[in-house]
């Protein structure tokens, strides 16, 4: 594989929205830093991990308020991938690690074992901070 | 320069964006070194997202040609 050699900055995205919309948006951006080499890390909170947790990855999600019904009817037409594939695709071409907040965990009362796989584990908003250093935090 | 040798070529015509990229990528990653993939795209993104990807991954874009209602990219795995 020709990964790109230099030292990128991470790119953090805090997930917050759980409509298919804003999910497909973060993980077009997902998509696009790790094939241009930046680590990303992705971190799950209220409704965004709502869609994330087990068998309910494929369900419709809804759009955010702002669609109004002219774009959402072009936003659902469109040819577009799923949100999941593209956050598969990012895997597979780059580094990218997808947490649920421990917090959001607790509110809804789920455990690692709700979760759909393409999610890697539950971490605290100090380790995500961590990951995330000096590289940007975008809250979607 | 030799005649070029297109390995392959990815019709990605109709896709979104970045489905072409994705699937040069996937290409390259299976391909040798040396070897030479084409990709069609009517992708807007296309058109600055190949140029960009090639350049940071140092592979070599070969050519980009203008074909009307899409564009073609042949790019070389470098590395």
């Amino acid at each position: 594989m020709s990964q790109p050699d230099d030292i990128e900055q991470p790119l953090s995205l805090v997930l917050f929205s759980g409509s298919d919309d804003k999910l497909t948006a973060a993980a077009v951006l997902a998509v696009g830093a790790a094939v241009m080499g930046r680590p990303v890390n992705v971190f799950l909170q209220y409704y965004a991990l709502d869609a994330f947790r087990t068998g309910n990855v494929n369900l419709d999600h809804g759009l955010a308020p702002e669609a109004t019904a002219g774009q959402a009817e072009q936003v659902r037409g469109h040819k577009g991938q799923h949100w999941s594939d593209l956050l598969k695709q990012a895997k597979e071409v780059g580094e990218v690690d997808i947490q649920a907040c421990a917090l959001s965990m607790d509110m809804y009362g789920i455990t690692r074992q709700d979760l759909d796989p393409i999610v890697d584990g539950v971490e605290g908003v100090a380790a995500f901070m961590a990951s995330a250093a000096a590289g940007q935090v975008v809250f979607i | 320069m030799t005649t070029l040798q297109i390995e392959k070529t990815i019709d990605a015509r109709g896709m979104a964006c970045p489905g072409p990229l994705m699937n040069l990528i996937g290409a390259i990653r299976q391909g040798q070194v040396g070897q030479v993939f084409e990709v069609l795209s009517s992708d807007e993104g296309s058109k600055t997202d190949i140029p960009a990807w090639v350049a940071k991954a140092r592979h070599e874009l070969v050519e980009v040609v203008d074909e009307g209602d899409y564009a073609r990219f042949v790019v070389r795995k470098a590395r």
